[in-house]
């Protein structure tokens, strides 16, 4: 029964469980004994106690059980990027510095789903607080890309596409500060999706940019993205930046999976030079198909995308400057050097140059660059004008389009070690999802096919404006229909993993 | 010429509180250029009479009702400390000898 249960997605098994022809216990157990025969090769998780899952599993049961009105996805099996803070499970963002944390509360997402009745498996692997887009960033080792293990799973949430991809959970959270769900999604051939900034909430999220930090759902396909979506989104006084308006239907949206009439803009600087053919094909293939399902398809041109990427390399490591000399060695974390002669200052520098690794280090000196007196106008004034002309550029196009289209990311999954030593290589997989974060609004990532030279997934982004979340799911759903239609199966059935 | 010297790599490492190495310093000094002469056409991009944004979204202060609510007990907030001493942090000196 165990791979019965593992193939169904997230919305079947929470039916099949409320109703009672499997349990929480059933589920839970089929997704640790698959996290146990597959991670010694994908190395997804960081932290996967079987005990504490199996009595969250028994308690959905027990609740059941007592009559309790449950949601959807109640006794589903979710796994946490380890950015969220988890009261029962270390919570270590993959940096030394917090290695083996243990926070004294629930971020609001976690405390959410714990609420809807979902069960964790486990923390997954990340870049260090959230900065790269490969997972190699990690203190704690790579994880690897299921559809093929020489390869990256993306990141910053690579862990978590990679554990839903290999068939270790139905779904995951992650959060998307420069593309850190939609590109791993991609690369994973999984649908992630970063909503509105302001529509999921920031409270236990261990920041790492704070005006572009989004949680965010990774599904097996576009339906459990949204259900895993409204169950941990909505207004939350907590986070001062949470948008107190009702949850885009997005589930509504997933179901209806039809663009006839719908207005899609494809952007016309998400192409050429540096975009692998086969990712070109694919995406070309998927606006064709947008059309003939009824959309109506105009190129549309955003030139301040251009700089979008430049500007998010000052924006976010100058947030991240700011917001990691918390970890000062004082309160909680990792401490080095306090043999007694040394001050708290020569302390701090000592623990956090053994705590952080390379990539973390080189972010917090260059926002500490942009950031200080005499470059403030020129690199960090400058990044923010750029941003105003990024949201500029979103406007003008919403006034023509309902949505924006481009490939997620430029190419497919690279190899592992082959971009860890050059960072403006590694920055540049970010390129086409980056101008979504600076603007706040909402964007999904959906398969799209496999790349004829290599055979890897290749994601379609869809970009709709704040709060029209509901558009970006609708799109995804009707070329994920279309696809399944053609090829008479679902996407990740092609996967090595798949069960 | 370069965008950053490896002195001012050093300078910035000691406002941020990293005692970075002699390999660091020359590998980051190489890297922070590079990065740094990419990311100057911002200033190309931003020529004119644009306005700054700090974030996505047009926000106020959000204040809540001035009441108290409950927090985490001191156990709690001293759980994960390095160094605890009659429930506080205890950390290293602050002040030198002769201060």
């Amino acid at each position: 029964m165990g791979n019965e249960l593992i193939r169904m997605s997230a919305a079947e098994l929470g039916s099949a469980i409320a109703a009672g022809q499997a349990s929480a216990v059933e589920a839970a157990q089929a997704y640790l004994d698959r996290i146990e025969a597959v991670e010694g090769s994908v190395n997804a998780f960081l932290h996967v106690d079987r005990e504490t899952t199996l009595a969250q599993a028994r308690a959905v049961d027990a609740r059941r059980a007592a009559g309790e009105e449950l949601g959807p996805l109640a006794g589903v099996p979710v796994a946490h990027k380890d950015v969220f803070t988890t009261t029962d499970m270390p919570t270590t963002a993959a940096s030394r510095i917090l290695q083996d944390y243990r926070p004294p509360y629930d971020a609001t997402v976690t405390a959410r789903l714990r609420e809807a009745g979902l069960v964790v498996l486990g923390k997954t692997n990340m870049d260090e607080f959230a900065m790269g887009s490969s997972t190699e960033n990690s203190a704690f080792g790579p994880t690897r890309n299921p559809w093929d293990t020489s390869r990256v799973p993306g990141g910053s949430s690579g862990g978590s596409s990679a554990a839903v991809a290999a068939f270790e959970a139905p779904l995951a959270t992650g959060t998307d500060t420069g593309g850190s769900i939609r590109q791993p999604a991609a690369v994973c051939g999984l649908v992630g999706a970063k909503p509105t900034y302001g529509g999921s909430s920031r409270y236990g999220l261990i920041a790492f940019a704070s005006s572009l930090d989004t949680p965010g759902p990774f599904a097996r396909n576009v339906l459990d993205a949204a259900l895993l979506h409204e169950a941990f989104s909505g207004h939350d006084p907590h986070d001062s930046t949470s948008i107190d308006a009702p949850v885009p239907a997005v589930a509504e949206a997933a179901r209806r999976a039809d663009v006839a009439g719908l207005r899609v803009g494809v952007v016309k600087q998400f192409s050429g030079e540096g975009y692998q053919p086969g990712v070109l094909q694919r995406f070309q293939e998927s606006v064709d198909l947008l059309e003939s399902m009824g959309a109506k398809v105009v190129e549309v041109s955003c030139p301040s995308f251009d700089t979008a990427l430049a500007a998010y390399y000052l924006i976010a490591p100058s947030e991240c400057s700011s917001n990691l000399a918390r970890f000062d060695a004082m309160r909680y974390g990792l401490r080095s050097g306090d043999d007694g002669t040394r001050s708290a200052e020569e302390v701090m520098a000592l623990t956090r140059a053994e705590g952080f690794g390379p990539e973390v280090k080189r972010r917090i000196i260059l926002g500490t660059y942009a950031l200080s007196s005499g470059y403030y106008d020129a690199y960090y004034g400058s990044a923010q004008q750029v941003r105003t002309l990024i949201k500029r550029d979103f406007e003008a196009a919403f006034d023509n389009v309902d949505v924006l289209v481009s490939p997620t990311a430029p190419t497919t999954a690279f190899p592992l070690g082959e971009r860890t030593d050059d960072p403006m290589a590694m920055y540049l997989a970010d390129l086409c999802t980056i101008p979504t974060n600076l603007a706040g609004n909402a964007a999904l990532s959906v398969p799209c096919g496999l790349a004829p030279e290599d055979g890897l997934p290749v994601g379609l982004q869809v970009m709709a404006p704040a709060l029209a979340d509901d558009r970006a799911y609708r799109v995804g759903a009707a070329v994920e229909a279309a696809l399944r239609e053609r090829s008479g199966s679902d996407f990740l059935s092609g996967s090595p993993y798949a069960v | 010429m370069s965008a950053i010297t490896r002195d001012e790599v050093a300078h910035l490492a000691r406002l941020s509180r990293l005692a970075l190495n002699e390999d660091e310093l020359d590998h980051l000094a190489a890297q922070l250029d590079e990065i740094i002469s990419a990311v100057a056409k911002v200033q190309q991009a931003a020529e004119g009479d644009i306005p700054p944004s700090s974030h996505a979204l047009p926000l106020a202060n959000v204040y809540r009702p001035d009441e108290a609510r409950p927090g985490l007990t001191p156990d709690q907030a001293l759980d994960a400390a390095p160094a605890v001493e009659d429930q506080r942090f205890r950390v290293p000196q602050i002040l030198g000898e002769e201060e």
